[in-house]
């Protein structure tokens, strides 16, 4: 009975932070999305009107939430299977025998993972800049003319793709090396003395045998790069011509700009809604994969 | 292949990988002490011709950056060891200590895991607003009290501790509160290390929250500061450069200095339990 009381007084600080904080909120958001809570309501609670689901309504009939829609997807789309190709590379060119120094490259590959987004947002941003930038200066003795990275709607979600590979391939690499690691290597010695190919190796042993950690790692990805929102923010400020604004941006201005905070919920459900919605698409074929 | 070509391709590649992922790093750092204007030259300059302070200095005497600095160390030091206490109680609890309906509950707190963090972010800015604490410090701690990542950290580490070590020791008459403090914790001294890197790191580096719930500069937090000049000086890349430095240095210092732990609790977190 004892033991018991002292289990609730050791849970209780921490239950008590995410039920207040978090999961209070959550749901207190699932009825803010059905409210007009606006600028007049955060001055007088009264002026505000239950609307069911019109906001959901009013934000399917917005261009703008369809096009951040589609630039988050975009983002989705690209950036994950760059990362994730970039974070296989790098580990199985660790995992090589043939290495050297692998300590001094596991970290330096590792590194921009910890540095603070705003920051290295910060050095991209005069990297790609046009006229004085690093990249415009290399393509230029290629023969290539300046891009306008940052300024040309067909080239900032590149650019912030290529950024988002460039600060996050690191840390799914140490979980590709892990795996990597575990995999017996008499499966490869086999394969060997039948004469198999590397490309075979890899497309027989590697990718079979690492298969559930890429489906983790891909899911943790896709939800990760679903939430789209600092390196606009910092690079692009959206634009140019609100090309690089995702829907977490939308979520943002439509709340924390404009103070349509009922308006700016409903993005979020629809937000999670989606995502919940893809990672689960994810398992599902992964598990029909396997079985066939 | 060749093997001896087959070492020179991979350590290559690497070698190339390596340039990519430091070359922005290096190349802020180095701007960073170039006089204004210098960075703004063609072809690009690599190295300042005369490496001085004076952009640090702006950005200390001027731009408030000590301010921030200051906030950032504070905030993050506070959330770090607040998010410990709690998470490695509640880790406990979970792994060691029997209460009806414990799976279930913590069933229930992975599953809240696919709930992204914004979407409670407007009720609770609401919710601090109604009781006070927005552009505050505590507004910044509270929400990072506890986290169901932490938590879960702490529970795969502490199921490895003998439950026979526990039981002989409440045979011996110790109450569950030494127990904790006495026992488990020294043995949970790794991932203690561990969750306090994973926090920090964290505190540190959050944008989203920070720039819905601080409204005054008093408050700022480095990331904030640093996108809030990057707004108003987005010409001075000197500047910009150096205050990226101050904002990037300390967290690439503590990982450098504490890799063997974070790599570590990045793998726990990462395997399915």
């Amino acid at each position: 009975m004892n033991r018991q009381r002292a289990a609730w007084l050791f849970l209780a600080p921490a239950l008590l932070v995410l039920g207040v904080f978090f999961l209070l909120p959550v749901i207190a958001a699932l009825v803010l999305s059905l409210t007009d809570y606006d600028l007049y309501a955060l001055a007088d609670i009264r002026n505000l009107r239950f609307v069911a689901l019109s906001n959901y309504w009013a934000l399917l009939q917005r261009p703008l939430f369809w096009s951040a829609l589609a630039h988050t997807v975009y983002f989705v789309a690209v950036g994950v299977p760059l990362s994730m190709a970039a974070s296989l590379g790098s580990a199985m060119l660790l995992n090589s025998p043939l290495a050297r120094a692998k300590p001094f490259f596991r970290t330096a590959l590792f590194a921009p993972v910890v540095t603070t987004v705003v920051a290295v947002a910060v050095i991209w941003r005069y990297l790609f800049n046009t006229k004085y930038g690093m990249a415009n200066f290399v393509l230029g003795h290629l023969g290539i003319h300046p891009i306008d990275w940052l300024g040309d709607p067909h080239w900032a979600m590149p650019t912030i793709i290529a950024f988002a590979v460039w600060k996050n391939f690191g840390y799914n690499m140490i979980i590709f090396l892990a795996g990597l690691q575990a995999i017996p290597l008499d499966l490869y010695e086999a394969a060997r003395i039948d004469g198999a190919s590397p490309w075979r190796q890899f497309r027989h042993i590697t990718l079979p045998m690492l298969a559930p950690t890429m489906l983790m790692v891909s899911i943790l990805t896709v939800s990760g790069y679903f939430q789209l929102f600092a390196e606009p923010y910092v690079m692009t400020e959206g634009g140019p011509l609100q090309s690089t604004t995702s829907v977490l941006y939308l979520m943002y201005d439509e709340g924390f700009k404009w103070w349509n905070l009922g308006s700016a919920s409903a993005v979020a459900f629809l937000l999670f809604i989606i995502m919940f919605a893809v990672t689960a698409l994810m398992l599902k074929l992964s598990q029909r994969g396997g079985e066939s | 292949m060749n093997p001896r070509l087959a070492k020179a391709l991979i350590n290559g590649l690497l070698i190339g990988a390596a340039i990519v992922a430091l070359f922005p790093l290096l190349w802020m750092l180095s701007v960073s002490f170039m006089a204004p204007g210098e960075a703004s030259s063609l072809p690009p300059t690599l190295l300042p011709h005369h490496a001085s302070w004076a952009n640090y200095r702006e950005l200390f005497v001027h731009a408030g950056m000590g301010r921030y600095l200051l906030n950032s160390l504070a905030v993050s030091s506070v959330i770090t060891a607040l998010s410990l206490a709690f998470n490695l109680m509640a880790g406990y609890a979970f792994a060691k200590l029997r209460f009806a309906g414990r799976e279930r509950l913590f069933q229930a707190l992975i599953g809240a895991l696919v709930i992204p963090a914004q979407v409670a972010m407007l009720p609770l800015f609401l919710l601090l607003k109604y009781i006070g604490l927005v552009n505050s410090y505590a507004g910044l701690i509270v929400p990072g009290m506890a986290t169901v990542f932490g938590i879960f950290l702490v529970r795969q580490y502490a199921r490895g501790i003998p439950d026979e070590l526990l039981e002989a020791a409440r045979i011996d008459g110790a109450g569950e509160w030494r127990i904790f403090g006495q026992i488990v914790l020294p043995l949970l001294k790794p991932i203690m290390v561990t969750l306090a890197i994973f926090s920090f790191l964290a505190a540190w580096n959050d944008f989203m929250w920070p720039l819905i719930v601080l409204t005054g500069q008093e408050h700022y937090t480095l990331p904030i500061g640093l996108a809030s000049l990057a707004r108003e000086h987005s010409q001075d890349s000197e500047l910009m450069m150096a205050g990226a430095v101050v904002t990037v240095l300390p967290v690439l210092l503590l990982f450098l200095a504490m890799q063997r732990y974070y790599l570590e609790g990045l793998l726990l977190g990462s395997v399915k339990g």
